[in-house]
């Protein structure tokens, strides 16, 4: 039971991370309709921004690691893979608004092969170890907790938990209660009529890939601190388990891609755990076929009808 | 029109005929009374390119069924290949010394299990359009390929070898030449327009009664049958398996020769996948040169930054295919 629980916390930590990546897919899927492929790795760009840019923080700090400087790496991080989110959807979506879907998703696949390789090139295809923002460490659990004070809670976990929290609440507050939150959600209802109510489309989509992609960053930042481990990979494998999130929970469902997040990283814990890593990956898959084959508007979603 | 490519097809294969002995080489002999002459096979790294570049075509042509006519998007036709080419390995494996017979057995069993794991796979996926057929497939790549990696029958992990060298120039582009056949024979019969329908207008075509959905799968059988010979004449070429070598990336290398090609484009797609296979040894080559810059030489060592560097500007400035020289039809899909 202890072993359970404890595999349901790994869960929960690795789940928050898949479902801050997940909220960049089904947000740009929710305007634009289409997978931004790429989005996994800016997940990996976030990472190195906070390799790159972590060392120089510390040195600010006198190199003492402390709460303070992991949180201004994370809003550096944010804010890199911000700017190169707009950046991509400028240079390689925008030209494509009106083009075959097909055709910008084969555009966003070649974004995602160039920053993969123009990673390996720049960053060098070995691991990179992560500097170390936080001292990270197992938690003591209080005597009291009976037979649970046996798990292992490490700082890092509960970090990744409250900063994926917080950052959610965040990010409702922006589309519920903001007027780019409202356009945000206008134009994903119905992107003509948005515009001819006086919606600015392309300063919304522009500000769309930004938010995506600050929080794919913020989950670089976070992974890194539990894992630290790097390399210009690094993107694939989360950026597919996200993507498969946010089509588990109902893509274009902002609650859908936090619980299909929170669903995946449970059920590859539990995987792992009780079964064989090996068979982690192909079991992902498995799920996301069989959703996509009974319920394809995902756990959340709503399904519409195709019109001419 | 059938008759006429089918006359081309016969003609292409005596030359291929004709000029297997020069790449292959030959032992001497006497032939009817006449002695024959030993023949060198060539350079063993242009005859690797050379069989390379037969296998590339028979991928991207089979491929280009779905992608390009057919005008679905699949992302996992290395798991087809794999299928094939675990396969036939097994197959010829199964005897201590295999013969060309066995092996010629063996390519087709390979195609035949890729085509049913193809049905399998269509059947239930190409319900779904565009992204989500990219990323069904994809993800049937993955399963397939994790399949492998817990076959111990299959060498799990370790990788599966052992097999004896029977691809040979003939047989490879004599498959190669197959496979054009084929696809072009489906494409262009009364009944392959129904493709074509499938991919101009997805809901037109079925209102008009078109069985759209037995089209996607009819491409998609097809595409998998042929991707599973190529994995078969793999296996016996380069005499190891990993499951690692048919892996996403391997899929993408066969996408980006389609789009290269331009999508529907059977000469288009011949020629990226020969470009494509050739694109590498060049750029090592360049890789070495000493008065280039050593950052373009570190490009250069990286093919993938090029393949999706060419991806993006061919999206961008010739979505048609940088290299399909016809144009007009538009090929759109919703």
């Amino acid at each position: 039971m202890v072993e359970f629980i404890q595999q349901i916390l790994n869960g929960l930590a690795q789940g928050g991370i898949y479902a801050l990546i997940a909220l960049g897919y089904t947000m740009v899927y929710g305007i634009l309709r289409f997978i931004n492929f790429a989005h996994g790795d800016v997940f990996m760009l976030g990472a190195f921004a906070g390799a790159y840019a972590g060392p120089f923080v510390l040195r600010l700090n006198g190199g003492a690691p402390s709460y303070t400087v992991a949180g201004f790496t994370l809003v550096l991080a944010m804010f890199g893979c911000a700017l190169i989110g707009m950046l991509i959807e400028r240079l390689c979506y925008k030209p494509l608004r009106h083009q075959p879907k097909i055709t910008v998703l084969i555009t966003a696949i070649g974004v995602s092969l160039l920053l993969e390789n123009g990673g390996q090139l720049l960053f060098g295809a070995d691991p990179k170890s992560f500097p170390e923002l936080i001292t990270d460490r197992a938690l003591d659990l209080p005597a009291s907790w009976g037979a649970l004070s046996v798990l292992t809670v490490t700082l890092s976990q509960v970090i990744v938990l409250a900063v994926t929290g917080l950052l959610l609440l965040l990010l409702i507050f922006f589309v519920r209660r903001t007027r780019t939150g409202l356009a945000m959600r206008a134009l994903s209802f119905n992107p003509v009529a948005a515009q001819l109510a006086g919606v600015n489309l392309n300063h919304t989509i522009a500000i769309t890939f930004g938010l995506g992609s600050a929080l794919a960053g913020a989950a670089g930042i976070l992974i890194s601190i539990q894992q630290p481990s790097i390399d210009p990979l690094m993107g694939i494998n989360s950026g597919l388990k996200a993507f498969i999130a946010a089509v588990l929970g109902g893509i274009g469902n902002l609650q859908g891609a936090v619980l299909g997040g929170i669903v995946i990283g449970l059920l590859e814990a539990l995987v792992v755990g009780y079964g064989s890593p090996t068979y982690r990956d192909p079991i992902v898959f498995a799920v996301l076929i069989v959703i996509l084959l009974f319920r394809p508007a995902g756990i959340l979603g709503r399904i519409t009808p195709e019109k001419v | 029109m059938k008759l006429r490519s089918n006359l081309v097809f016969l003609a292409v294969l005596a030359v291929f005929g004709a000029l297997s002995p020069l790449i292959d080489g030959l032992d001497s002999h006497t032939l009817l009374g006449v002695a024959i002459p030993q023949i060198d096979a060539i350079n063993p790294y242009y005859y690797d390119i050379l069989i390379s570049i037969g296998i590339n075509v028979i991928l991207a042509v089979s491929l280009n069924l779905v992608n390009g006519y057919t005008g679905q998007f699949s992302l996992g036709h290395a798991g087809f290949m794999a299928v094939g080419a675990y396969t036939s390995a097994w197959i010829t494996l199964q005897s201590a010394e295999s013969g060309p017979g066995l092996f010629l057995l063996s390519l087709l069993a390979g195609g035949l299990v890729a085509a049913a794991t193809g049905f399998a796979v269509g059947v239930p996926s190409l319900r779904l359009r565009g992204d989500y057929l990219a990323i069904v497939t994809l993800g049937f790549n993955e399963i397939i390929r994790g399949a492998i990696q817990n076959a111990d029958f299959l060498g799990a992990q370790r990788g599966l070898g052992g097999m004896i060298k029977h691809t040979d120039f003939f047989i490879t582009y004599a498959c190669a030449a197959l496979t054009v056949l084929v696809v072009h024979n489906l494409v262009h019969s009364t009944y392959g327009r129904g493709f074509v329908a499938t991919n101009d207008d997805e809901i037109a075509a079925e209102a008009c009664g078109i069985p759209t959905t037995r089209y996607k799968i009819t491409a998609f059988v097809v595409a998998a049958l042929f991707a599973g010979i190529a994995g078969g004449l793999y296996a016996h070429f380069k005499l190891y398996l990993h499951p690692d070598g048919f892996g996403f990336m391997r899929s993408m290398d066969i996408v980006v020769m389609v789009v290269l090609g331009g999508m529907g484009s059977m000469v288009g797609v011949c020629l990226a996948a020969a470009f494509l296979t050739i694109l590498p040894e060049l750029l090592r080559y360049a890789s070495h040169l000493e008065f280039l810059p050593v950052w373009l030489r570190h490009v250069a060592e990286n093919r993938m930054i090029f393949y999706s560097l060419i991806l993006i500007m061919v999206m961008l400035l010739r979505p048609q295919g940088l290299l399909n020289f016809k144009s007009g039809t538009s090929r759109q899909s919703t």
